[in-house]
């Protein structure tokens, strides 16, 4: 342990901390804003500047490590200037438009702004003015809120891999780019979403999309459905206060019935169709000679990086689509033709943690029964926007269950929106059916859990089935060259996209640097969905009631022609950068 | 391959065969015409010039006479320049046309060409360089082979003691021996900080670590500044050896140079010498079976500013965005590839192997009590002999400027001189006998820099003269840290304000406040020094920016939009040439009668200034 004094308290920190962190254990505030623990450690923006004594010039609170005896004051009257003159610096360029911005109320500046008590802006000036790009179905950049922190920057390329955007020109006319300045809809961004929730500001955001919904609910003529991930329930409640990782799956259905959809069917129902059709492909592959390891396809910003990075490797990709593609699907058939209902007067709406989601719905072969699968994908945050707009209370909400006959669902679906639960679910499907036995311990723990690659191996009827779960596009990448070198021995690998799963997409509620820091926020959403799981009484896909009666009715077999026609896809290889300008 | 023996036989018989490059009494009945090749010269067509020479001596078969090309001799004001050995009689402002009056009359009569001799500022034609003022108070240790040797044979610098020192460190130092050399010797860093060589030497060395490097900065990017420049294009191999001796101390094989790539000439020449040296054997495995291994590559940077920060650099030459990175860790233990590394400057490097051949006490005989040594600048703006000067720490300001410099140009008065660039700051008339020396010029809130010098008469007005500088890092600054991204653009654009004659009462206490929390907040050296033009040049000339923004006045009259012209009907003799003139029909009045500028139209152009011959147009 390291002994330092900070503003007069004797502190013990451990070796290798920084004073941000030595300081926060004794409850003393440092304000960040460039700073995302563990990604953006740069220390560029200049908001944690400390005095530390015998040291010329400020220290840098995010980055600067412990050493003992060092005393740190954290609020003199020449830090808290040389604070307020960089946050001054940073508002003058900034497009001060709070009232008509997304970020309105979660917006880090913002906060620091009012802490400061900003009246006026000192040190006004030339303002940086950009085009707004919003050509992609998914992300719309605004680089005239960018305060160049470079959040969503190291996000990209640090924590995904990817290296979409990074910085162009220097000085006051540095901004962050792509290939070209291109639009990110025609680089290779994955559309994953996770720089918008690093972002401190309203630099970048989803497109929005709860006009149109809003929309087709105005629209008379149009029987409008939601459909809700797994993952949106463990979230969704914290945009209206409350504890991260509350199961507010009955409060979410009534506000979904208060907005005014006809019907609200929970996208749990399609993941157990998921697991049906994706257990039954990979049974096919593994006893029939198929391309092996067989990779899952659920996560659509995954899926792009695929087509983007490893076009060659397309083969291993499960042809199932996403679950709540393949309920869109069903809807607009099984249902449309059960109900009577013109499926071309079908809306339906996916409630997703995904900005990717948006993408996944304008891609070709989307359209199992003639129609979009799905109509519009709003996100958590829109859907609580929308929620607010209609100004219902939605702590006070009384509980209410998803619609019949396509509420049902399993536990197994549940935990779809967590890293390694579509492996568990599917195990639990595929080891029965192979081994013939019924498991009484249905837990994976193997599959669980927070690293970014988790390898476990299987016992199928004394074959070893060996699996590997990965999230987060830089550990894709690692177990993708692993493949592509022919040094992997993998049967079936889960991959998505975001880091820890759906629970931590780019469409859930944006938490602060702060929260991120020092809350573990995957663990409490995953804990939340683990929780639904371990209380639901049917816990494997294939014992759905719902599914089996649709198969009986409607689909045949699983993996079958009907089913294929509905329920799978195919994919396309995607060029980097188009180089034809 | 050479052994250690050959070298020194090269050694031995290069050195007399050149004697008469620095003996003026040398037994030869050769004559070398030395044909300046540096940056300056070169692009005054100096290639030309050697190329005439040659094709003259051969055309007229002409034996005993050759034609070198050397690096700068540091009168750049007077280039080409011309010098012809053993008599060292020195041509100024040669040019291709000349060679065959050069050759016939001197090399083949005897004849000196008076007509190409240089004038003194006192009016004195001076036959020999060091009859100059300008040479007479400098002491050449960094720029010791300029304009001696041929900077591209490695034969040449062997005969001057090349690769002595390194010899010497090999076979009978020790690393720890070689750092207390160093150490003893005061030497301090030349880029500008000054920080104590032997120190930063013996911190890398401390450092743990598999690898280690020695990187060389010559991304001397300081607007006016050549001394770098100068040393790589007229000794490459004293940066080579040096770099060596570095690597051998702190106990690193591999090193890189960083040099600009508007440097062609530096970059081309310095590429030779590490051909050479490996060609020689002196560069590579195993070097004279010493047990030492040590090689080197150039490495080029595409001309940003803030390259020159030693952070930056490396991860520039890691192939990534030039930015700095915050410090600590400090590049001698976390360096390039995170290795400890060591980073010196040209410099600072090209006084390494004379203190190691001269020893310590020698060095430190020389300077002042802290600043021990010499120190190059690039001597430019409104003096005489601008050029590169090498003088010993400890002499004044003054005489550089007025003893070195020859004074004032134009009969003007001098106001104040720039050291350290954008990053220093001005030193008035009253600070001209200030020793140069880290602390002092601090004292005086200016820097010593890495040697650019600019001088500046009383034409120039300080806020237009802050404005410059900070436009200028405004251009550089990498944008990473919010203080120099924006805040040196606040600077500069409170500035302009200022000098177009809209300041308001306060700025000033902005300014200052602002520049001082730039200095504290900014990540590098670059944000950190970047306000110093602006508070320098307002401690000491308070008085103009307060006329700028009360008076609405610029005393210098170089902003022009604070110029107010009228014409004094007491000299217009109404002849109405600046009527004619005028591009924006500003100027009235009929044929003999006053005529009258209105100041809404008028640009400021000055067209009329010229034009009038009467000098009745005002400002």
């Amino acid at each position: 342990m390291i002994n330092l004094t900070i503003n007069g308290k004797a502190v013990q920190a451990e070796e290798g901390s920084t004073i941000l962190e030595a300081a926060r254990k004794v409850n003393i505030d440092i304000p960040t804003l460039c700073f995302l623990k563990g990604i953006n450690e740069v220390g560029d923006c200049r908001m944690c500047v400390v005095e530390v004594e015998g040291r010329r010039g400020f220290a840098t609170a995010c980055i600067q490590k412990v050493e003992e005896g060092m005393v740190v004051k954290t609020s003199t009257p020449a830090v808290i200037e040389a604070r307020r003159i960089v946050l001054d610096l940073i508002l003058s360029n900034h497009d001060r438009e709070c009232l008509t911005c997304t970020r309105n109320g979660n917006c880090e500046l913002q906060k620091l702004a009012q802490e400061f008590y900003v009246d006026e802006i000192e040190y006004q000036g030339s303002r940086n003015e950009y085009e707004i790009d919003d050509k992609s179905p998914a992300i719309v950049r605004n680089f005239n809120k960018c305060v160049l922190c470079r959040r969503c920057v190291a996000t990209c390329k640090k924590l995904q891999g990817i290296g979409a955007i990074d910085c162009i020109e220097r000085g006051f006319a540095s901004q962050v780019s792509t290939y070209k300045n291109k639009s990110l809809n025609d680089v290779n961004c994955t559309f994953c979403g996770q720089c918008i929730e690093a972002c401190p500001v309203g630099a970048l955001k989803e497109k929005d999309s709860t006009q149109e919904v809003w929309k087709a609910l105005r629209d008379e003529d149009k029987y409008v459905v939601a459909q809700t991930a797994p993952a949106v329930r463990a979230a969704l409640g914290e945009e209206f206060g409350m504890e991260i990782g509350t199961n507010v799956t009955g409060k979410m259905v009534s506000g979904l019935k208060e907005l005014g959809f006809d019907k609200v069917f929970d996208t749990n129902t399609g993941a157990d169709f998921t697991i049906v059709e994706e257990g039954t492909e990979f049974l096919d592959r593994f006893q029939n000679g198929g391309t092996l390891p067989m990779i899952t396809s659920c996560s659509p910003g995954w899926v792009r990086y695929m087509e983007l990075n490893y076009p060659e490797l397309i083969p291993h990709l499960s042809t199932c689509k996403s679950p709540h593609q393949m309920f869109g699907a069903v809807i607009k058939s099984y249902y449309a033709e059960k109900m009577g209902i013109d499926p071309s007067k079908i809306f339906v709406v996916s409630v997703m943690p995904c900005i990717a989601k948006k993408f996944e719905r304008t891609r070709d072969d989307m359209q199992g029964a003639g129609y979009d699968d799905v109509d519009a994908v709003i996100t958590t945050r829109e859907l609580a926007r929308m929620i607010k707009q209609a100004h219902i209370d939605f702590l006070n909400l009384e509980d209410s269950e998803f619609d019949a006959p396509m509420g049902e669902a399993t536990g197994a679906a549940a935990i779809f929106g967590t890293t390694g639960g579509v492996m568990e679910a599917a195990l639990r499907t595929v080891q029965e059916k192979v081994t013939g036995n019924a498991f009484e311990k249905l837990e994976y723990e193997a599959v669980r859990g927070e690293q970014g690659i988790k390898r476990a191996e299987v016992d199928m009827n004394g074959k070893k089935v060996k699996v590997v779960v990965a999230s987060g596009l830089k550990n894709a990448q690692t177990i993708m060259e692993e493949i592509k070198s022919g040094k992997a021995d993998y049967q079936f690998v889960e991959i998505m996209a975001c880091p820890g799963g759906c629970v931590m997409g780019g469409g859930q509620p944006i938490r602060s640097s702060k929260e991120r820091a020092t809350i573990d926020i995957r663990s409490k959403r995953a804990n939340c969905l683990y929780s639904i799981d371990e209380k639901s009484t049917i816990r494997k896909s294939h014992e759905n009631p719902v599914l089996k009666k649709i198969y009986e009715e409607y689909l045949g077999e699983p993996g079958g022609h009907k089913a294929h026609e509905l329920l799978h896809t195919s994919y396309v290889e995607r060029q980097k950068y188009l180089l034809d300008d | 391959m050479k052994t250690l023996e050959e070298i020194k036989k090269i050694r031995e018989e290069k050195r007399k065969e050149l004697d008469l490059r620095v003996n003026t009494s040398a037994d030869t009945r050769e004559k070398h015409i030395l044909v300046c090749h540096g940056t300056g010269c070169t692009s005054s067509k100096s290639p030309k010039i050697l190329e005439n020479f040659r094709r003259i001596i051969e055309e007229k078969k002409i034996e005993n006479v050759r034609v070198i090309q050397t690096g700068c001799f540091g009168l750049c004001a007077k280039g080409p320049i011309v010098i012809i050995r053993p008599e060292d009689v020195f041509y100024a402002m040669v040019t291709p046309d000349d060679c065959e009056e050069i050759i016939e009359k001197h090399i083949q009569k005897g004849e000196i060409v008076e007509r190409l001799l240089c004038k003194d500022i006192d009016n004195k034609t001076v036959k020999k360089l060091d009859e100059l003022n300008f040479y007479k108070k400098q002491k050449r240790i960094a720029l010791k082979n300029c304009g001696v040797i041929d900077p591209e044979n490695i034969d040449e610098y062997i005969a001057f003691d090349g690769y002595k020192a390194l010899e010497k460190v090999l076979f009978s130092m020790t690393p720890d021996e070689v750092i207390d050399v160093v150490s003893k010797s005061g030497l301090r860093g030349r880029g500008g900080a000054g920080f104590p060589t032997g120190k930063k030497w013996s911190f890398t060395k401390m450092a743990k670590g598999d690898q280690k490097y020695v990187v060389c900065n010559a991304d001397e990017g300081d607007p006016g500044a050549f001394m770098d420049r100068s040393v790589l294009e007229g000794d490459p191999h004293c940066v080579v050896e040096a770099m060596m001796i570095a690597g051998f101390a702190i106990g690193a094989n591999k090193g890189y140079i960083y040099v600009r790539a508007e440097y062609p000439i530096a970059v081309k020449r310095f590429q030779i010498a590490i051909d050479q040296a490996r060609e020689y054997g002196i560069l590579g495995k195993n070097i004279w079976n010493s047990g030492f291994d040590f090689d080197l590559e150039v490495r080029l940077g595409a001309g940003a500013f803030v390259c020159g920060e030693e952070t930056a650099l490396l991860e520039s030459i890691e192939g990534r965005r030039g930015q700095p990175r915050l410090k600590p860790p400090f590049p001698a233990n976390e360096g390039l590839f995170g290795k400890p590394t060591l980073i010196n400057n040209v410099e600072t490097y090209a006084n390494i192997t004379k203190i190691i051949l001269n020893g310590a006490e020698w060095y430190a005989s020389i300077g002042t009590e802290k600043s021990k040594g010499t120190k190059v600048f690039a001597l430019g703006g409104n003096v005489n002999n601008t050029g590169l000067v090498e003088v010993p720490m400890g002499v004044t300001l003054r005489e550089i400027v007025f003893d070195i410099g020859g004074g004032i140009p134009n009969g003007r008065k001098f106001k104040a001189a720039q050291t350290g660039g954008p990053s220093g700051g001005c030193i008035t008339a009253e600070n001209l006998d200030t020793p140069i020396e880290y602390e002092s010029l601090q004292a005086i809130g200016s820097m010593m820099g890495s040697g650019g010098l600019i001088v500046m008469d009383d034409s120039k007005c300080m806020v237009n003269l802050a404005k410059f500088y900070l436009g200028f890092t405004v251009d550089e600054s990498c944008g990473k840290c919010t203080p120099c991204r924006i805040g040196t653009k606040r600077l500069l654009e409170m500035l302009t304000k200022i000098t177009e004659g809209k300041g308001e009462e306060g700025d000033i206490e902005k300014l200052e406040t602002l520049c001082k929390n730039i200095q504290k907040a900014s990540v590098c050296g670059l944000g950190q020094t970047a306000p110093n033009p602006v508070l320098s040049t307002i401690k000491y000339f308070r008085d103009e920016y307060e006329e700028h923004i009360r008076d609405k006045k610029c005393r210098a009259g170089e902003c022009k939009a604070l110029m107010k012209l009228h014409i004094d009907p007491e000299l217009c003799k109404g002849c109405g040439l600046c009527k004619r003139n005028c591009p924006v029909d500003a100027i009235s009045g009929e044929v003999k009668q006053t005529h009258v500028i209105d100041s809404e139209k008028c640009i400021k152009c000055g067209t009329c200034i010229s034009k009038c011959p009467f000098h009745a147009i005002k400002s």
